[in-house]
């Protein structure tokens, strides 16, 4: 066991963990932080993307340990209780993007990542951006549309 | 997964002297180790991060284009100097894996990693890059074994030189599902000889396509290749393709590469089902 400490969603915070402890282990067993999520659990459909300093990564294919002195960002960092949701959040709310959820939390860290990266990005884009997220429900339609509204919301937050 | 040791150590002296112990392994992003790990690969004592001491910068020299080990595909993706002296690099990066996946994967663990759909590899082959590594300088023909390297115990790659071609294109075939390389193309001509390499074919990883290369003696366009059939010897077969599609696709990319490498505007195209092929257009001439 060794230790870790790092910031997450503002607060800092520290642990025991293992060698093989992944950063989205810590997170939700040690944290109790449950919004990130674990799909494929192989780095392929992107349920557990978190930000780690400011940039999107999948927090099942890194290890606790690796992440020492870092700054995380979870779906639970990005409106706290009692505020309004983020205009991301609020958009996937909108445009109806999720249907059981499980990818929802992952999607919206990405959608954030692809907001950051292109401002307002086309339809072609964010489709291109979302490789390496998958909703098995299928319901990309909506959540293109949402990331696409999120995105040119919080543009217009900053204009 | 079993347990292992952890390290970060704060030098390359220290990574190589702990990467020397039994059942060690390095680890850079982690993107192929860790998930390998995952699916009962590899099963280490310990974990040597070598990430923060790996060099990372991106340098232009006269003809060749440097980039640090520890570089991620996103900063390579991103690199200004790249888009200006080498944009198909650039462009192939922006297409391994997924966005997020290229926030930390780097240069030194696709390399090290040699998967055998990697892009990296294949362009490593066809440009003529040299690996250098904490021993050595390493060209990319002798770098590549049989879906291994040649790295020796605590040996570390710490950067990959790659020779300018503006006459330079990669096409890659999607896998539907992973949307990895089913099959890509790497087709240039650096100082006016041909060459070719193909990854996601061969069982053993990208290679280096002789016959097709040979054949564009007669000239740097498609048509050289009219002939030319990839050996069904050695091809990956999967749920997705049997080594006939492959090779029959190996020879299609092949054609497609040279005509858009010897184009007005050469690049990377990322092909799959039912698309008509989206182009990342590189800069320049």
């Amino acid at each position: 066991m060794a230790t870790i400490s790092m910031t997450v969603n503002g607060r800092a915070v520290r642990g025991e963990v293992e060698g093989r402890t992944m950063l989205v282990e810590f997170i939700r067993e040690h944290l109790g932080l449950t919004g990130t999520h674990v799909g494929c659990d192989t780095t392929q459909c992107g349920a557990c993307i978190v930000h780690v300093d400011g940039l999107a990564m999948k927090s099942c294919t890194m290890l606790a340990l690796q992440c020492e002195g870092v700054t995380v960002t979870t779906i639970e960092g990005l409106a706290p209780p009692g505020t309004p949701l983020h205009p991301m959040q609020a958009a996937f709310r909108e445009h109806h993007a999720l249907q059981c959820g499980y990818c929802t939390s992952g999607m919206v860290m990405m959608a954030l990542d692809i907001a950051r990266r292109f401002g307002e990005p086309d339809e072609a884009t964010i489709r291109e951006q979302l490789k390496g997220n998958i909703c098995r429900c299928t319901g990309y339609h909506n959540i293109v549309k949402a990331i696409a509204a999120g995105a040119r919301a919080m543009a217009a937050e900053h204009a | 997964m079993r347990d292992f040791v952890y390290y970060h150590p704060r030098s390359l002296d220290e990574a190589r002297q702990l990467a020397l112990e039994e059942d060690a392994m390095l680890l850079a992003g982690g993107q192929t180790l860790l998930r390998d790990m995952k699916r009962s690969g590899p099963s280490p004592a310990s974990l040597i991060d070598v990430t923060g001491i790996v060099p990372k910068h991106i340098e232009h020299h006269e003809d060749a284009i440097s980039i640090g080990a520890g570089a991620t595909h996103a900063e390579v993706a991103g690199s200004a100097v790249l888009r200006e002296h080498l944009p198909v690099l650039a462009a192939l990066v922006e297409h391994i894996g997924d966005p997020a996946v290229r926030n930390r994967g780097t240069l030194g663990g696709a390399l090290a990693a040699n998967e055998t759909a990697g892009d990296y590899p294949a362009a490593c082959l066809a440009l003529g890059a040299t690996v250098r590594t904490t021993a050595r300088y390493i060209p990319a023909a002798e770098f590549f074994v049989s879906g291994r390297t040649v790295l020796k115990p605590g040996e570390i790659i710490t950067a990959a030189t790659f020779p300018i071609s503006r006459r330079a294109a990669y096409i890659k075939f999607l896998n539907p599902a992973a949307r990895y390389a089913m099959v890509g193309v790497f087709a240039c001509s650096v100082d006016g000889l041909p060459s070719i390499a193909v990854a996601g074919a061969r069982v053993q990883g990208a290679f280096r396509w002789r016959e097709a290369e040979a054949a564009l003696a007669s000239g740097f366009v498609a048509d050289s290749l009219r002939d030319i059939r990839l050996s069904a010897e050695d091809l990956v077969e999967d749920l997705f393709a049997d080594a006939a599609y492959r090779s029959h696709l190996a020879a299609v990319l092949a054609r497609r590469a040279v005509a858009l490498a010897g184009g007005p505007a050469p690049g990377v195209v990322v092909l799959s089902h039912g698309s008509a092929g989206q182009q990342t257009p590189s800069l320049g001439p």
